[in-house]
């Protein structure tokens, strides 16, 4: 059992693309119900619009790759403003029902051979990343996230970061947008403005009341974090191929895990949070089967590898029972829960 | 509390209607006109008031029995529900189809009968967000610190000045949610007065508040006649309408049954038929047949 070799692949994941594409998610999530106590089930609606509105952009309008990326963002902002303008007048849970429906109408709609020609239907999207395709099938494309890449071909870094140039320019741009939203999110929040969402989450009548527009500022704070949620789709597309089997309800309660383990309210509890939860799926899922592998478990490898979900779920509860501000959160601020 | 002998007598406004005294009689400087203003449930009709105006820079209280639809139509004049007919108008100005914050924005502003303290926010927040000045509540200058930080400072100020007269100033840097009940009502009102309100509506402010606390509360109230505003308030407590209030408003059934002067107002027989019952200065063990006596006349 090479457990050195374990814990160097789980130390990759603090800084994979994945991770970045995760925190930037969850940050979106941390604004709509952290700060703004909008319960959002469907951010993997909003994600799929990013990585999608993407590689439509490239593949079917010939975009440079710049330029597809804002047609992702436009989508999700557009997603927003259809789904908010109903439905923001609706109180918490409704909302949730309505987000998770309006996700999965995204993701059958991407999914339906109507549209096959467009959105690849079953079988996605790839090659749009242009020279160098995508990590996992490179294939050769035009106008692609690839070709904005400066650094010279090679492998660069060191071991856990051992990576050839097209992983680091994935990586640095990535960091590069995850530290910009985590800037804006932060300075958001501790403004005016961010007071103003706190009080909706607290009681919007009480807000109302005091003369300010309850409605404009939910929307705002919906099409923010969707288009948080719409970079982490770019992020995912940036990296790989775009697939609807990827958008699914268990996207959003993934994103939900990490919020709740860094902490809902808090502007860097997404992205430890992020952290914390790919590190440590990758280590158990690896953990496990080596363990099994060499009979300490008495599972098949396969089986062994899954499970990694029931410990995860496992450490969520405990987590929702005994720290349920999450890791960065405010004791104080759990100490008068309703 | 009223004969306490620490809280003098407040001075009433009076002569603040024209004409013979009726419901719905009309004032001489109305701040608030309501004129039809009707609002149905299925087939409950809550409010159905025909005509009903208030006194500006005056107490006024709404009193009736629960379910009178006192708070309803409180939640009609402030946009917080639309009534299926009728028009109001604040400042001679029609408040129709008026959105909630718009009416706040007005001048008009109300508290809540389960009061409405934002839990999760310092009570320096809670108060802060009552200012309807602070541009930086705009996305668009929320991320440039320099447009907004001066005025923040002036809105601190501001704060800590009425949160001194509350005697809440202590607790500015806790959250709301650690305040008791009546402090909570406290910071609502104190809260109220960062908009700088014409007209402010409390919905039972003094309900589940000790009699030391209310008698600060009652100064508050006077407080703000004397600062120029109207105060429209509904209220259970008799012997506080009594005491602060200018004018009364009787409502039973959704319908405005008398006006007038608050001793007045309390002999009216229909008053006292709808609302208060004969024996309200009679111990309560009486009325309910638990000591024996004095035989019990009509009640309600």
């Amino acid at each position: 059992m090479d457990i050195l070799g374990i814990f160097l692949s789980s130390a990759s994941f603090i800084l994979a693309p994945t991770t970045i594409a995760y925190a930037l998610a969850t940050l979106g999530l941390a604004l709509h119900f952290g700060y703004g106590g909008l319960l959002n089930m469907g951010m993997a609606g909003f994600m799929a619009l990013g990585a999608y509105g993407y590689a439509i952009g490239v593949l079917t309008f010939g975009l440079p790759w710049y330029f597809a990326a804002f047609v992702g963002i436009a989508a999700s902002i557009v997603f927003a403003l259809i789904l908010g303008i109903p439905t923001l007048r609706l109180r918490g849970d409704y909302l949730a029902i309505v987000t998770i429906a309006a996700a999965e109408i995204v993701r059958l709609m991407l999914l339906s051979s109507a549209f096959g020609g467009v959105t690849g239907s079953a079988d996605g999207l790839s090659g749009f990343n242009g020279p160098g395709g995508t990590v996992t099938n490179p294939t050769v494309g035009a106008g692609g996230f690839n070709e904005g890449n400066p650094i010279p071909e090679g492998v660069y870094g060191f071991v856990p970061f051992l990576d050839n140039e097209r992983t680091w320019y994935l990586r640095i741009v990535g960091i590069l947008i995850l530290a910009i939203a985590i800037f804006v999110v932060w300075r958001l929040v501790n403004s005016p403005w961010g007071r103003v969402i706190k009080g909706i989450r607290e009681d919007e009548d009480a807000v109302r009341s005091l003369g300010k527009n309850v409605f404009a500022y939910k929307l705002q704070v919906l099409i923010i974090g969707g288009v948080l949620g719409a970079l982490g789709g770019l992020m995912l597309a940036f990296a790989t191929n775009v697939n609807s089997s990827v958008y699914v309800t268990s996207l959003t309660f993934f994103l939900w895990t990490a919020l709740l383990l860094g902490g809902a309210a808090t502007v860097f509890g997404p992205l430890a949070g992020s952290i914390i939860f790919w590190v440590l799926q990758a280590f158990l899922g690896l953990l496990f089967p080596a363990l099994a592998s060499v009979g300490l478990m008495p599972f098949t490898t396969i089986q062994a590898a899954q499970i990694k979900f029931i410990i995860v779920g496992f450490a969520l509860v405990l987590l929702v029972v005994f720290r349920p501000q999450g890791l960065f959160g405010n004791k104080k601020e759990l100490t008068f829960v309703k | 509390m009223s004969s306490k002998p620490t809280s003098s007598s407040p001075i009433k406004s009076t002569g603040l209607h024209v004409g013979e005294i009726k419901p719905g009689v009309a004032k001489k400087d109305p701040i608030l006109i309501a004129d039809g203003v009707r609002r149905q449930f299925g087939g409950l009709v809550a409010v159905d008031v025909d005509h009903v105006e208030i006194p500006r820079n005056a107490i006024t209280a709404l009193i009736g029995p629960n379910g009178a639809g006192k708070t309803t139509f409180f939640n009609l004049l402030t946009g917080f529900d639309q009534p299926n007919e009728g028009k109001w108008s604040f400042n001679g100005k029609s408040l129709a189809k008026v959105s909630a914050f718009r009416v706040a924005r007005r001048g008009l502003i109300r508290t809540f009968q389960l009061t409405k303290a934002l839990g999760l926010l310092t009570v320096m927040d809670n108060m802060k967000l009552g200012s309807t000045e602070q541009s930086g509540e705009k996305l668009s200058a929320s991320l440039f610190p320099f447009l907004w930080t001066k005025k923040e400072t002036e809105i601190e100020a501001k704060a800590t000045e009425i949160l001194q007269r509350f005697k809440l100033d202590t607790k500015k840097d806790d959250f709301a949610a650690s305040l008791s009940g009546g402090q909570r009502k406290l910071l609502e009102m104190a809260r109220a007065l960062m908009t700088d309100p014409e007209l402010v509506m409390l919905d039972e402010p003094m309900a589940g508040v000790n009699p030391a606390l209310t008698e600060s509360l009652l100064e508050h109230i006077l407080g703000l006649k004397a600062q120029g505003m109207t105060v429209l308030f509904v209220e259970h407590d008799m012997h506080m309408v009594r005491h602060i209030a200018d004018w009364v408003i009787v409502m039973a059934e959704g319908r405005v049954v008398a006006e007038g002067a608050p001793d007045e107002v309390m002999k009216n027989p229909a008053v006292i038929d709808a609302y208060l019952g004969s024996h309200q200065d009679v111990d309560l063990g009486t009325v309910t047949g638990r000591i024996t006596l004095p035989k019990i006349s009509k009640e309600k």
